[in-house]
């Protein structure tokens, strides 16, 4: 966990003080909505359909028991009982009263959570590999310099009014958990071969109506020099990005107009005028941030405890534990990922008490701490595995034992048409229907690994272009169609999915997707082979073919 | 951005106006006597685009008690009854069309 000092928290009460006098003033007609906008969007709030949307940051993902007891406390007080978790590491609340925000913010202010950074054309929350410093064979844990890049962004002048929305995410694993290829700045940590700690810099990734795969436009930058290098793509993006049309304004257009090459160039001839300033991170302040993470003082532990060999004669905590346990960097621990995709739920809603429930978990198996994954599942990143099967136990209690993680089931889906007002379709009742149609656990099994994620627009927010299945929401004529894709990936061999062919109603969606799985084990050559490894060997044709000779 | 009162207004049916209440955000709309209701029912219906550019025009001036108004479809059924003219409406008006873990 990070220990916020005293100007965290005094910022984060003069910007409550703030809002709550902007919000006063909204309510009394002294500031028009025009004028209002802009500052309730930097505060996270948005209007959707039924009320306005509250999203709450959780910087790199990690989140304390006291902080999700805290939005717990938020989801019942001031909204409907629950919170919806999303692909950006933030959790929305979709019914919240704007009289009611200021006190909101204050509440969570108390314990270092606030909104900054999850709306408007800013830098928004630096997001992170959910199992940073736990994950085995991790360069070094990544938050570190996620919360160097978290503060050197807040309210900084210079980047709070880009041309557009700015997102940045950190992995320091082989595997990318954190998705950085579809980010307008993806940060892969690597060593030189000194062994010092540095980024290859990815730009120009991202989704929505334009989707690009980001490319690597420096491939070894100097720890200390990734605030200045980051700056000075920003300061390029600033002077050179799109203001006049929203469409053409993300930083991967403009990378796309000018050429990788030719940004790159930009971006150094930027960067040589700066490197050496203010900026160069001193080795001092990295190790006082890095002195204000503390890690748990785990024990000493065998790698099988005997109540792990005893529990796995229970086929139903096999299940649990084969999709839901992943090895720690530590011998003797585990980290444990926390479905949010129970059969026939929302994908990454969970409830007041389930979130109360949790962080009394993490207190009592995970010294207190919590993860939010960009797959809109939550995870305890330090469980004693002797602790595993009361875990178990306990998580299906509160209905968080769904043993469908990284499978079929374990969907990723925006809010759509149900609450969101961008959207043009629905999308949480496809990914329930096809919940229920993969209920059977040996089905998912036999089936793999797959993701399906599904969008209720082409903003994409539920990232369907990078889907091993995507699903995008469209309107034909007042009517929900959708468009399917296959083969994209969101990790380290990140690419977009191909359509397979027109869009299909509603009420077909369910039935498309068990013919493209039917074909799959159909034509996998092995039990080993992926669905979308699959797809790359055989290409879009025999699913386009399964999907559309009948239809 | 165009202002809503600027953009070129094309209605193909009955329409009315509907906003979010500024203090709560809670779905209204326009009544006929110059207010905002929660119920559906007692929305004013407009048949032309001058009617409806005059609703929208009187709705907008109310930025106090009212956010984001524009213009949506309804269709009227027998007896007069108003019903949401499009899904986008029908989910604004009648709530969530999803199960979800805690009764709303």
């Amino acid at each position: 966990m990070y220990a916020y000092d005293e100007l965290d928290r005094t910022l984060l009460n003069e910007r409550v003080s703030e809002f709550r006098d902007q919000v006063k003033r909204r309510l009394s007609g002294e500031l028009t909505e025009d004028e209002f906008k802009m500052l309730r969007l930097q505060n996270g709030v948005y209007l959707q359909l039924h009320a306005y949307m509250f999203r709450v940051a959780i910087p790199y993902g990690t989140l304390s028991s006291r902080q999700l007891r805290r939005l717990a406390h938020v989801a019942r007080r001031y909204d409907r009982g629950y919170g919806h978790f999303t692909t950006r590491q933030n959790i929305q609340y979709n019914w919240i009263k704007l009289a009611e925000l200021p006190d909101a913010l204050a509440d969570l202010a108390e314990v270092g959570i606030h909104a900054m950074q999850t709306s408007g054309n800013n830098m928004r929350n630096v997001t992170s590999d959910q199992w940073a410093g736990v994950a085995p064979g991790e360069i070094e844990d990544p938050r570190i310099w996620s919360e160097i890049l978290r503060q050197h962004t807040t309210l900084h002048p210079e980047f709070s009014f880009l041309p557009r929305k700015f997102k940045i995410a950190i992995t320091a694993s082989e595997h990318d958990r954190a998705a950085i290829k579809i980010h307008d700045i993806g940060l892969k940590l690597i060593k030189s071969a000194e062994g010092e700690s540095g980024f290859e810099v990815l730009v120009g990734g991202g989704l929505g109506r334009t989707p690009f795969i980001a490319k690597t436009i420096k491939p070894f930058v100097h720890g200390r020099d990734i605030l200045s290098y980051v700056e000075a793509i920003l300061r390029v993006y600033n002077q050179y990005g799109r203001r006049d049309n929203i469409y053409k304004a993300r930083i991967k257009i403009l990378v796309h107009e000018l050429g990788i090459e030719k940004f790159a160039r930009e971006v150094e001839e930027e960067w040589q005028q700066m490197r050496d300033s203010a900026l160069t991170l001193d080795a001092a302040v990295v190790e006082e941030i890095r002195s204000r993470f503390s890690y748990p003082a785990y024990e000493k532990l065998p790698h099988m405890p005997d109540e792990l060999k005893k529990a796995a004669h229970d086929p139903l905590f096999e299940r649990w534990r084969r999709n839901s346990v992943f090895p720690h960097k530590v011998q003797g621990y585990a980290i444990v990922t926390v479905s949010l995709k129970p059969v026939g739920g929302p994908p990454g809603d969970a409830t007041a008490d389930q979130m109360d429930a949790l962080a009394d978990l993490a207190d009592r198996y995970s010294f207190g701490e919590i993860r939010v994954g960009h797959e809109q599942n939550l995870a305890l990143p330090h469980v004693a595995k002797r602790n595993l099967p009361v875990l178990w136990k306990a998580l299906d209690k509160i209905g968080l034992a769904t043993p469908n993680v990284n499978l079929v089931s374990d969907i990723i889906a925006c809010p759509g048409l149900d609450y969101c007002s961008l959207a043009n379709a629905r999308s949480i009742p496809i990914a329930q229907e096809l919940t229920r149609r993969f209920a059977n656990h040996d089905t998912a099994n036999l089936i793999g690994r797959l993701h399906i994620n599904i969008s209720g627009c082409i903003n994409a927010c539920g990232h369907h272009h990078v889907g091993h299945i995507g699903i995008l929401g469209v309107e034909k004529n007042g009517e929900e169609f959708y468009q399917i894709t296959i083969g994209g990936r969101a990790d380290e061999n990140a690419q977009m999915g191909t359509l397979i062919g027109p869009a299909v109603p509603y009420a077909e969606v369910a039935d498309v997707i068990e013919d493209i799985v039917e074909a799959y084990l159909a034509l996998r050559d092995s039990q080993d082979e992926l669905f979308v490894d699959t797809v790359k060997r055989l290409g879009v044709e025999p699913f386009k073919e399964r999907v559309y000779a009948t239809r | 951005m165009t202002s809503p009162l600027q953009q070129k207004i094309k209605i193909t049916g009955p329409s009315m106006v509907t906003a979010n209440r500024t203090w709560d955000g809670v779905v209204i709309y326009r009544t006929a006597s110059n207010g905002w209701t929660t119920d559906l029912a007692e929305a004013a219906i407009v048949r032309n685009a001058d009617d409806a550019r005059a609703l929208l025009a009187e709705s907008v001036a109310d930025d106090v008690g009212a956010i984001g108004a524009y213009i949506a479809p309804v269709e009227i059924k027998d007896g007069g009854k108003i019903r949401p003219g499009n899904l986008r409406e029908h989910i604004r008006s009648k709530g969530l069309t999803i199960d979800l873990s805690v009764p709303a």
